[in-house]
């Protein structure tokens, strides 16, 4: 099957991406029937589950490709977030379009910030570094009046609509009978207008935004800089003695994470309009990493399987409201005690694990060929 | 900032954040023991601690301690104390036996480790805050209401204990807080003593430095670390005991921040250094109440992160560090 796909030519391959990207943005209009969300807003859901793959991407290139423990991502998430809706409406009438900007910028120059004393200590240090400082960020929003404190903040600008109220043109839905299936022409799609009821526009632009940063991350990985940053994971002190600027190359990874962090979190401002510091628990920076790893750290397609889980699971059962929590630490337990790499562990990992136990097996003089002389 | 009100309070604001700090220290424990010996962060340490809570809570409203006083009432203390004890020590060793045991036997990276200690302290922490969705369904609200109701709220006991005051030199001192350093200093002496002299502390120590020398010297990992854990539940149900006679009251979440804290203290001090704990944990007791007396209350825990980063970025191995680190270069 895997070889099958590898081996077609490049327009065929090319030509089933666009495919799947198109099921992806058609996915919330044809509301399929198991997969839709049944009480709850099946484009909502999907939105959330578009800004969990952004933040999860994100923070895969800090923990998974750089191999930086960050336990305090939901803070750079927070300064997109709080950026956003402080321009947009509590001290500043500016356009979302030129706040999510300023916001992602806001968010990187926090992340250098930040890694630039830190990253010298290593490790579960910098686990409990980069904990303090998403805390920290949350504490100064709860404590801080010029940022809403608690009560948060109101009106945060929408997306500009398209087209005006009726948008371009509308869309309708499908609508799964028994057996049958209709159009529902009742039910319909305005697109690109973004307004409070329809949340289907809202996924839109985070899926635009995921396949921006996919391809972005497809780029970096693939060049001399992703190169940097796995050779650093992988043995921090070898790379340096390569030549390889280790420092500057975790900055940097620090910084493109925080950069997603930012969008991600400004995206989710303006779709929500309403932030309070509530919103930025740290428990979301252990879902954000749990998405990661359940996914197999390193391996973005991975990584957005495990954001889709982590993501989706807990609204598409809500029957078990009260026991998700409970049920998804019994799963972080399992997984990780059944599939220590996670679902999907990237390649060089597989490999490298292979050729460590064969090397081993070597050096031990084989014990099973022994025992079958013996 | 108020710098007054610090200058004026100074003796009463060091003591009370000294008992803080002595609970901040004997939590600390189970997080620089159990990473000394395993490099992991146990981060379900805070739900061992918060179990301790509320036994002891339970045992003291089974025996009827608001009616209680005297030598009853010291009694039931003591009966507490074991049985805060008792339930931290259990959830300690049923968390490894379940969180950690299979994935140190895989050898798994030591970020599944941490994965795993997260999704056991969700675990922990919401069984706790479901009971009594689970009283509901099993029809135990009417006998057990007091102890299965309102896991989500402030489980409290407060006016169990008086509080007497008094005043050496013109300064009024809690007797709760003499209590709470003496006692938590005390263990930590005792610990130190036990790590630095038994036959099991030194097993212990041996595991921390090199493992596999050490078990090819006769000693066996598995017991050691399971004596570890042991050792850093009872510490914490020691520490929970404590925090209920001081805070009196509990909640399923209460593990959090504590745990936040602790960890914090025992990195302050140099993780994996006992004595180290007991220092990071006094000093941030200290430095937080100093600090919400001259911010305000509100920035009590901010501070707690702020110096948490300012010490590692002077001293990137804390405080009393070096001596591992030497240990282990």
């Amino acid at each position: 099957m895997k070889n099958k796909l590898t081996g077609l030519p490049k327009p065929v391959k090319i030509l089933l991406w666009v495919l799947l990207a198109l099921f992806a943005y058609a996915l919330p209009l044809l509301e399929p029937p198991i997969i839709s969300t049944p009480g709850v807003d099946f484009g909502g859901v999907l939105f959330t589950v578009s800004i969990y793959c952004l933040v999860a991407l994100g923070l895969n290139i800090v923990v998974g490709y750089a191999g930086l423990l960050d336990l305090g991502y939901v803070g750079f998430y927070a300064i997109g977030a709080y950026t956003v809706a402080i321009l947009t409406s509590f001290h500043a009438n500016w356009p979302l379009l030129l706040a999510i900007p300023v916001g992602v910028v806001a968010a990187m120059v926090s992340g250098v910030l930040l890694g630039a004393p830190t990253l010298r200590v290593r490790g579960d240090y910098l686990a409990i570094v980069t904990l303090g400082f998403g805390e920290i960020i949350r504490l100064v929003a709860v404590n801080t009046e010029w940022l809403g404190d608690t009560r948060g903040i109101k009106n945060i600008a929408k997306p500009p609509s398209l087209g005006g109220e009726e948008g371009w043109f509308q869309l309708p839905h499908l609508f799964w009978g028994d057996g049958t299936v209709l159009l529902d022409t009742e039910d319909k799609t305005k697109f690109l207008f973004f307004g409070v009821l329809d949340q289907i526009p809202y996924y839109w632009m985070g899926l635009t935004a995921v396949i921006i940063v996919l391809l972005a991350d497809i780029l970096i990985k693939n060049s001399r800089v992703g190169r940097a940053w796995e050779a650093t994971r992988e043995d921090e002190d070898a790379a340096e003695l390569m030549g390889v600027p280790t420092f500057k190359f975790k900055l940097l990874a620090f910084a493109t994470g925080a950069f997603v962090g930012g969008l991600a979190g400004g995206l989710y401002a303006s779709r929500q309009g309403f932030i309070n510091p509530q919103s930025f628990l740290l428990l979301f920076s252990i879902l954000y990493l749990a998405a990661v790893v359940v996914g197999g750290q390193g391996n973005r397609w991975g990584v957005l399987v495990g954001a889709t889980l982590v993501a989706y699971l807990p609204q598409r059962f809500r029957e078990f409201d009260d026991f998700r929590v409970l049920v998804f630490g019994l799963a972080l337990v399992v997984l990780a005690t059944v599939r220590p790499q996670g679902l999907l562990p990237p390649r060089r990992t597989v490999r490298a694990k292979k050729l460590e136990h064969e090397l081993e097996e070597l050096e031990e003089g084989t014990g099973e060929e022994e025992n079958a002389h013996a | 900032m108020n710098f007054e009100f610090l200058f004026n309070n100074l003796p009463e604001l060091t003591i009370t954040g000294l008992a803080f700090g002595a609970i901040y220290a004997l939590v600390a424990l189970g997080y620089t023991m159990v990473y000394g010996v395993l490099q992991l962060i146990n981060f379900a340490h805070s739900e061992v601690f918060m179990y301790g809570t509320f036994a002891m809570l339970w045992t003291v409203m089974a025996l009827n301690g608001a009616e209680a006083d005297g030598v009853k009432l010291i009694a039931i203390l003591i009966a507490a104390l074991f049985a805060s004890m008792l339930m931290s020590a259990v959830i300690a060793l049923i968390l490894e036996r379940v969180a950690y045991r299979p994935l140190i036997k895989r050898d798994a990276p030591r970020l599944i480790a941490l994965i795993s200690a997260i999704g056991a302290s969700f675990v922990l922490a919401e069984l706790m805050g479901l009971r009594d969705k689970v009283a509901e369904w099993l029809g135990l609200d009417d006998n057990f209401s007091e102890y299965v109701s309102g896991a989500r709220i402030n489980n409290s006991m407060a006016g169990v204990l008086e509080k007497p005051r008094f005043e050496v030199a013109g300064v009024s001192i809690s007797s709760i807080d003499v209590i709470v350093i003496v006692a938590a200093v005390g263990m930590m002496i005792l610990l130190d003593q036990f790590v630095r002299r038994s036959r099991l502390g030194k097993g212990i120590r041996a595991t921390a430095q090199d493992p596999e020398t050490a078990s090819l010297m006769g000693v066996n990992p598995t017991r050691t670390i399971q004596v570890t854990f042991l050792i850093g539940g009872i510490m914490a149900g020691i520490a929970a005991f404590l925090y209920m006679l001081k805070i009196e009251t509990t909640r399923f979440d209460v593990g959090f921040l504590l745990g936040v804290k602790a960890f914090t203290a025992a990195v302050l001090g140099g993780i994996g250094n006992l004595r180290g704990a007991l220092l990071g944990g006094l000093v941030l007791g200290v430095a937080e109440n100093w600090g919400s007396a001259l911010f305000g209350t509100e920035w009590r825990d901010v501070i707690a992160f702020v110096l948490l980063v300012l010490i590692l970025l002077v001293r990137p191995t804390g405080l009393l560090g070096e001596s591992l680190g030497k240990a282990r270069a």
